[in-house]
């Protein structure tokens, strides 16, 4: 039988796109003092990417240097500088904001039904006042530069150092309140502003991950603020805190310092574990494995972090039996870690799994958190730890911590939520290929450093002997693929904005309040506020998801 | 003062209920960051309390503590005043809300006054630490260089202690301006009010430890 074809009517894509929040206003005061939640998100995610390649163009700059064992370029002094901005820089303004300040503000409420944060003009002083801090930092690291590593131990910090401590510890003191406004917001909107019948145990894992990291940011960050205060006047007035040449204590300021920057380190991870627990379910289209457990094991990470930070001081000379208890809490940790693991790959068996970019970045979150997580027990074995503390086996285990699964759970939830936030969709092609790339170039380049710690090799010195060359020399080789790695999601991404395909509402089909709203959102998030009547990742009464 | 049905609905909520009890519920988050925010320096002080009891016993003597029990006196009062502003406010009833709310000013301003004036005792004495910090011990136990740290740590508590009144002070100006605007919610006294009490139960604990430890 012949049928004649009829030519198919032309469809064209509306010129404008539906009201959303980003055509709400195109002038810089719409952007700047804008309340949106969403908008506000769009800041923090430029502002802590420039910070995330200034930190990291430092890294790219010392890691060459180390390619000789007398050193490439740098003097010891610049060397210092170096480092320190790498860490300053990467802790402080790019990993603790990155996922809550970025995702989280975008999210919390589009994921409850909220039409906003509870505080929005909060906020927005959280963006002013990260801001404040990182220029303070940034003009601290220019006009001279800091050469006391990110953790300002004293009596070097404040009675030795010659360099801008002063300004790099009052940046990080303001940055810290901007942390304290995002963790207070959240909280407070998690309790108050769920849709109704969004009963707790329906909500999201995500946000059981922000609610355990706010509960972190409220209650430590107001140390760390107090600690690099004493700092600051012990360095301005040379009375005794921490100098014990003046009859202060160094190990307080240790103390104080790891009470905050050991539970930093859970700031950072339970965020990317919150966007794990949401990726594996979308992507092998099953409801996770355990859901309580998962939630639960956030909240437990967050309340066991607190009591742990002594890890950090095992040579420090802290009390023997100190050592002992802060060694076992640290073994005890890694239970709630555990149980996500095992959750989230019990969640892929039999799932229907596809392998577009958020997933492989939310799987080689789970592989490379656990080799962090594995040698993180090493490390807090007492015996072992007096071996390789001070030594590149500690940095490459917070690097497998911070990079394999801190920054590969951020740009799993970037690529992931992509489409939700721009409405487009970015290349799948150049997103597979850097997410390889990346996971190549991280291993390349730390994991030789596990085994120059091992052998001895300690971290922080800008010259060391001839034999570690080989794997120095490897590592300076991973960084370089690393970043480029890093570097090519920033082209394909902004290339997306203009030329990607239109998304639609739920481009991945997965659960989720936010993916029920069109994208980008309109300003209010939802037309009316939705109701919830069932328990979240109703993934078998979903259709398979995108498959190209 | 606004009636209960014109409250100001911010977008974000969905009726002045829920927008009250979240008002509320970020308040004390917020008091709970204080807390911990203190809570550095008051492991400071026990510590080296703990490490030089004489020096610290002897640092603390120099303070007065009759001047230091007046102020306590007139603190709790004044959260007196702010709890009867809070009431007032509650009953709708502007003109005695900006009336308790002026007293408690006044208060907190008679605190911050006698503060300064033991301030500028210590400084003619050279207790401020720094350069011109001088003490000279009467028993052999006591260091000077501890006593320098009593009074760093006095200064550094009760120097942000006063900074927190200040704000609280200012905040109460605020409230009586937007009473007198119209524009003043129940929630926004409360939790001033809340605010104000955290600073006194903060001297509460503040006073004994640098006031008392000396006198037992």
């Amino acid at each position: 039988m012949n049928v004649s074809t009829q030519p198919l009517p032309v469809v064209t894509e509306p010129r404008h796109a539906p009201p959303n929040y980003l055509n709400d206003g195109y002038s810089v005061r719409s952007w700047l003092l804008t309340l949106d939640h969403k908008r506000i998100a769009i800041l923090y995610m430029i502002s802590i990417t420039l910070f995330f390649f200034i930190g990291g163009a430092a890294a790219v700059l010392f890691r060459v240097h180390l390619l000789t064992p007398t050193g490439a370029l740098f003097d010891p002094g610049t060397y210092n500088k170096l480092f320190t901005i790498h860490g300053v820089v990467m802790v402080f303004f790019f990993l603790i904001p990155s996922i809550p300040a970025v995702m989280g503000n975008f999210l919390v409420p589009l994921m409850i039904g909220a039409k906003d944060l509870a505080f929005p003009r909060l906020n927005l002083a959280s963006w002013y006042v990260y801001m404040a801090g990182g220029t303070l930092t940034g003009y601290a690291a220019i006009a001279g530069g800091i050469d006391t590593g990110w953790t300002f131990y004293t009596p070097y910090s404040t009675m030795f150092s010659n360099t801008n401590v002063i300004a790099a510890a009052t940046g990080v003191f303001i940055t810290g309140f901007s942390s304290i406004l995002t963790g207070l917001n959240f909280i407070a909107t998690i309790h108050k502003m769920r849709a109704p019948g969004l009963t707790w145990f329906r909500l999201p894992l995500f946000i059981w991950a922000m609610y355990a990291t706010s509960v972190i940011m409220v209650l430590g960050t107001p140390v760390l603020a107090m600690t690099v205060s004493l700092l600051g006047i012990e360095r301005i007035f040379h009375v005794g805190i921490f100098d014990p040449a003046l009859g202060g204590d160094p190990l307080l300021f240790q103390h104080l310092f790891w009470f905050y920057s050991h539970p930093a380190v859970y700031i950072m991870i339970l965020p990317s574990m919150g966007v794990v627990s949401e990726i594996i379910p979308c992507f092998a289209r099953k409801r996770p494995f355990g859901y309580k457990f998962i939630a639960m094991a956030s909240v437990a990470i967050a309340m066991l972090g607190f009591f742990v930070w002594g890890h950090h001081m095992f040579v420090s000379g802290q009390s023997m039996y100190g050592g002992v208890v802060f060694s076992f809490l640290s073994f005890f940790v890694a239970i709630p870690s555990a149980v996500k693991v095992f959750n989230w790959t019990a969640t892929l068996h039999k799932g229907s799994i596809s392998l577009q970019t958020p997933m492989l970045y939310a799987l080689g979150f789970i592989g490379l958190f656990t080799f962090g997580g594995l040698t993180g027990l090493f490390l807090a074995c007492l015996g072992v730890d007096i071996h390789v503390t001070g030594t590149y086996f500690i940095v490459a285990h917070f690097h497998y911590i911070m990079v394999g699964g801190a920054v590969m759970g951020y740009l799993g939830a970037i690529h992931f939520w992509w489409p939700k936030m721009t409405g487009r969709v970015y290349s799948e092609f150049w997103g597979r290929i850097s997410a390889a790339i990346i996971f190549v170039g991280f291993n390349l380049t730390f994991f030789p450093q596990f085994i120059l710690g091992y052998l001895g090799m300690p971290r922080r010195y800008y010259a060391y002997p001839p034999e570690f060359q080989v794997l120095n020399v490897m590592s300076t080789a991973g960084a370089s693929i690393l970043g480029l790695g890093f570097l090519l999601p920033l082209i394909y991404l902004l290339w997306s904005l203009k030329y990607g395909k239109r998304a639609g509402p739920n481009y991945w089909k997965a659960t989720g309040l936010e993916w029920t709203t069109q994208s980008p959102p309109e300003t209010e998030n939802f037309e009316t506020t939705p109701e919830v009547v069932s328990e979240p990742y109703a993934y078998e009464f979903m259709e398979l998801g995108n498959a190209d | 003062m606004q009636t209960e049905h014109t409250d100001i609905l911010e977008v974000q909520f969905e009726d002045v209920e829920q927008q009250r009890s979240t008002s509320a519920l970020g308040m004390w988050i917020f008091l709970c960051t204080e807390i911990m925010f203190f809570g550095g320096l008051f492991l400071a002080y026990c510590e080296y309390r703990h490490l030089h009891p004489e020096s610290f016993a002897a640092a603390s003597s120099r303070l007065d503590w009759m001047l230091g029990s007046i102020n306590t006196a007139i603190l709790l009062t004044s959260s007196l005043t702010a709890a009867l502003a809070v009431r007032a406010a509650t009953l709708r009833s502007a003109g005695t809300m900006r009336f308790f709310l002026g007293a408690t000013i006044v208060l907190g301003v008679a605190f911050l006054t006698i503060k300064g004036f033991e301030y500028h005792t210590d400084y003619q004495e050279g207790l401020i630490p720094g350069a011109s910090f001088t003490y000279s011990a009467s028993q052999p136990a006591v260091q000077p260089r501890e006593v320098e740290m009593f009074f760093m740590l006095y200064f550094i508590m009760t120097g942000v202690h006063a900074f927190h009144m200040i704000v609280g002070i200012v905040a109460f100006f605020i409230l009586i301006s937007k009473s007198l605007r119209n524009t003043l919610t129940v929630q926004t006294v409360e939790n001033t009010g809340l605010y104000w009490h955290f600073v006194d139960v903060l001297w509460i604990f503040l006073f004994p430890l640098l006031y008392l430890v000396g006198h037992h």
